[in-house]
C-alpha cells in the first residue's frame, strides 16, 4: 500500500508528466516537497514509498533530505519562521531582530514555542537582502516572504494565528 | 519607451501581464526568431551583441550556445534562477516584475540551440515565484507563444519550472544538474562541460535569469544597439544589487562603464548615517574585498577594470561597509555562509571552510593571536586553486583580502599606500 500514492495520485501524475519517462528520478526533490505538505515533515515510511513510486533506493531519497535544508525530518511548530542573518541582513539589523523575536517568544533559535505554534530558525541568504530584517515562513500553505520586518509587526502576525485558532490553511499546491 | 532593457516594469506598469507585454512589443522578437530566423543566425546575433552571462561568470553568452555538441539529441536549456549568494536580489525582482521577458528570453534561447523541453531551474524559497510562472507558462500556451508546432512551423518548446530545495551550491551549473536529475547537488569534474555533457548527459546550455532577460531586445533592436550601451569592454547594461550599509538598498539597472560612486552615493543615497565608506565587495559574499578610496570609487563599472583592481565585477552584486563594521566579523560572516554551503565532496573545501569557521570566530570573539591570524591566511592560501568547483575559491577570497588590504584591522600594521 502506497499511502502518498492513493492520497495524491493527481499531483503525483503531473508532477511525473514534467520529465522524460525514462528520467523519473528527476520527480524526487518535487515528491518530498508533497510528501512533506501536510505534516510539515517527511515521515520514514514516505521515503520507501517515493522510492517506490520512482524505482529508487530509499537510502537514496533519504540522501536528499539530509542534504538540503528545505526538507525536514522531524516534527516541528506549525510555522517556521526562517530569519535570514547572513552578512547583509546582518548589516541591516537581522540579528538584533533575531535575539528580540525569540526573547518575545520566550525561546532560543532553533526552538518551539511551548504552544507547538511557532519554530524560529536561524537560516542562510534568502536572496532578500535589500529589505532585511525578513524571513520566509514556511508552513502548510508552503513558503512566503517577509521582508522589513519588526519584532512588534511580527509578534501581531503570530498573535494574529493564536486567536484564528488552530493554523489549518488551504493548501495551493 | 522605457530607459531600462531589464527592469521595464519601472517604467512600464503591469508589464507582466501578457496584453500589457505584447502590446510592448513582446513576443515578436520569438515569433521573428522561430519562423524567419535559423538558430545559428541567432546565436549569431546574441555573439555579435557583446552579451556575457550575468551569473557571475561572465562567459559570452552566445559562444557557449555555440558550443552545442550537434551530434548529440536532445538538446536542453536550463534557466539559472538558484540566486543565493548574499548580496545578490536581482534575479528575483526580474521574474516577479517582468516574467515575460525572461520567458520570451529562455523561449528563444531554447529555438537557438534546438532545445524543445527546457527547465527554469528555481531555489526552493522561490516556491511562490515558481507557482507564478506556472501560471505565466500556461497563459502563454494558452495563447500559442509556447507549445506545439509554435507560429505554424514545426517547433515545438515546452518550458517546466523545477524547485530546488535549499542548497547555495546548486546556482553552480553542474551541482544543479545533478539536482535536476533528483541527486544530491555536488559539481561534476569537468570537462566535459554542459554543452557536451549536460542534462541526463545531453548537451546543455544553462544561463542565468537575467542573461535571457537581455535577450528579447536584443532580437528587437540589434546587435548594435545593444552593444552601443555598454563599453568597448562590458557591452550593454547590467542590474546591481546594491545592499549593506546604504540609505536606498535596492537594485540598479546602470549602463556598463558607470561608477561605483553614481551606484552607492547618486543611486544608493549614500552611506547610513553618513557614515564613512570603508569597504566595497563588488560580486556579493565571494568578492575580492576592495577598499573604498576614491580610484576605486571613481573606476568603471567593467568586467576588466575591476579585474584591475583585484577583484571581479561578478554578478553586481555590490555589498556596501562603512567605518562602523570591523573586517574580523565580515569575515566571520563569509566564511560561516560557506562552510554551511560546502557540498562535502572535495577536501579542501569541505575541512576548509570549517576550520576556518573556527578561526574566524576565534578572532572575532577578540582572542586573536598573530598566530592565528597567520594559520588563518594559510588555511585560506592552501585552499585557493585546489577545490572542485568555485565556492571552496569563493570562500577565501573574502578572507585573503580582508587581511591583505585592512591589516589594521586584525592588529598589523596598516599598509603604507593606504
Amino acid at each position: 500500500m502506497n499511502d502518498l500514492l492513493s492520497k495524491y495520485p493527481k499531483e503525483i501524475k503531473k508532477i511525473l508528466a514534467k520529465y522524460p519517462s525514462e528520467q523519473k528520478r528527476s520527480a524526487v526533490m518535487p515528491l518530498l516537497f508533497l510528501a512533506q505538505r501536510k505534516e510539515g515533515y517527511i515521515r520514514e515510511q514516505a521515503l520507501s514509498e517515493i522510492g517506490q513510486i520512482l524505482n529508487i533506493q530509499e537510502t537514496e531519497v533519504a540522501s536528499l533530505v539530509g542534504f538540503y535544508t528545505l526538507f525536514h525530518d522531524g516534527k516541528a511548530g506549525s510555522y517556521r519562521i526562517q530569519v535570514c542573518t547572513d552578512l547583509c541582513c546582518a548589516l541591516r539589523g537581522s540579528e538584533d531582530f533575531l535575539i528580540g523575536l525569540c526573547e518575545a517568544l520566550e525561546i532560543k533559535p532553533g526552538e518551539t514555542t511551548q504552544d507547538g505554534l511557532v519554530t524560529v530558525e536561524e537560516v542562510k541568504c534568502l536572496a532578500a537582502c535589500d529589505k532585511a530584517p525578513m524571513y520566509q515562513l514556511q508552513g502548510k500553505d508552503g513558503i512566503s516572504y517577509h521582508e522589513n520586518c519588526s519584532v512588534e509587526n511580527t509578534l501581531e502576525m503570530i498573535e494574529g494565528w493564536r486567536e484564528s485558532g488552530a493554523p489549518e490553511q488551504e493548501e495551493t499546491r | 519607451m522605457s530607459k531600462y532593457v531589464l527592469l521595464r516594469h519601472r517604467d512600464i506598469p503591469n508589464i507582466k501581464d501578457l496584453k500589457v507585454y505584447q502590446d510592448q512589443g513582446g513576443f515578436e522578437a520569438f515569433k521573428k526568431a522561430v519562423t524567419s530566423l535559423d538558430p545559428g543566425q541567432v546565436t549569431d546575433i546574441v555573439k555579435a551583441s557583446g552579451l556575457r552571462g550575468r551569473g557571475g561568470a561572465g562567459f559570452p553568452t552566445g559562444l557557449k550556445w555555440s558550443f552545442m555538441d550537434q551530434g548529440s539529441w536532445p538538446h536542453y536549456v536550463v534557466a539559472n534562477a538558484d540566486e543565493s549568494e548574499p548580496g545578490t536580489f536581482k534575479d528575483r525582482e526580474i521574474i516577479e516584475e517582468n516574467p515575460l521577458q525572461f520567458l520570451e528570453g529562455v523561449a528563444i534561447g531554447s529555438y537557438a540551440v534546438g532545445a524543445q523541453l527546457t527547465y527554469i531551474y528555481l531555489r526552493g524559497e522561490f516556491w511562490q515565484l515558481a507557482e507564478f510562472l506556472d501560471g505565466k507558462i500556461n497563459e502563454l500556451e494558452k495563447e500559442g507563444l509556447l507549445g506545439e508546432n509554435l507560429f505554424g512551423t514545426d517547433y515545438s518548446l515546452k518550458i517546466h519550472t523545477h524547485l530546488g530545495a535549499g542548497a547555495y551550491i546548486c546556482g553552480e551549473e553542474t551541482a544543479l544538474l545533478e539536482s535536476l536529475e533528483g541527486k544530491r547537488g555536488q559539481p561534476r569534474l569537468r570537462p566535459p562541460f554542459p554543452p557536451s555533457y549536460g542534462l541526463y548527459g545531453k548537451p546543455t546550455v544553462i544561463n542565468n535569469v537575467e542573461t535571457f532577460t537581455n535577450i528579447p531586445l536584443i532580437l528587437e533592436k540589434g546587435a548594435d544597439w545593444y552593444r552601443n550601451l555598454g563599453t568597448e569592454d562590458s557591452a550593454g547594461v547590467k542590474v546591481f544589487s546594491l545592499s549593506g550599509r546604504v540609505k536606498k538598498p535596492g537594485n540598479y539597472e546602470l549602463p556598463f562603464g558607470s561608477t561605483y560612486r553614481e551606484l552607492i552615493f547618486e543611486h544608493g543615497g549614500g552611506i547610513l548615517n553618513d557614515a564613512q565608506i570603508k569597504a566595497i565587495m563588488p560580486a556579493g559574499a565571494s568578492s575580492a574585498i576592495l577598499r573604498a578610496n576614491d580610484k576605486v570609487l571613481d573606476t568603471p563599472l567593467e568586467y576588466a577594470s575591476i579585474r584591475k583592481l583585484g577583484s571581479d565585477l561578478g554578478s553586481g552584486s555590490v555589498i556596501v561597509i562603512d567605518e562602523t563594521i570591523s573586517m574580523e566579523w565580515v569575515i566571520k560572516k563569509t566564511v560561516d555562509f560557506f562552510n554551511h554551503e560546502s557540498c562535502g565532496k572535495c577536501t579542501p573545501c569541505r575541512e576548509g571552510t570549517y576550520w576556518m569557521s573556527h578561526l574566524t570566530r576565534q578572532i572575532y570573539s577578540g582572542e586573536e593571536t598573530e598566530e592565528q591570524i597567520q594559520l588563518l591566511y594559510d588555511v585560506a592560501s592552501n585552499i585557493k586553486g585546489k577545490c572542485l568547483c568555485a565556492l571552496g575559491e569563493f570562500s577565501v577570497m573574502g578572507v585573503l583580502t580582508s587581511i591583505d588590504r585592512f591589516p589594521e584591522d586584525f592588529g598589523r600594521e596598516p599598509n603604507e599606500s593606504d
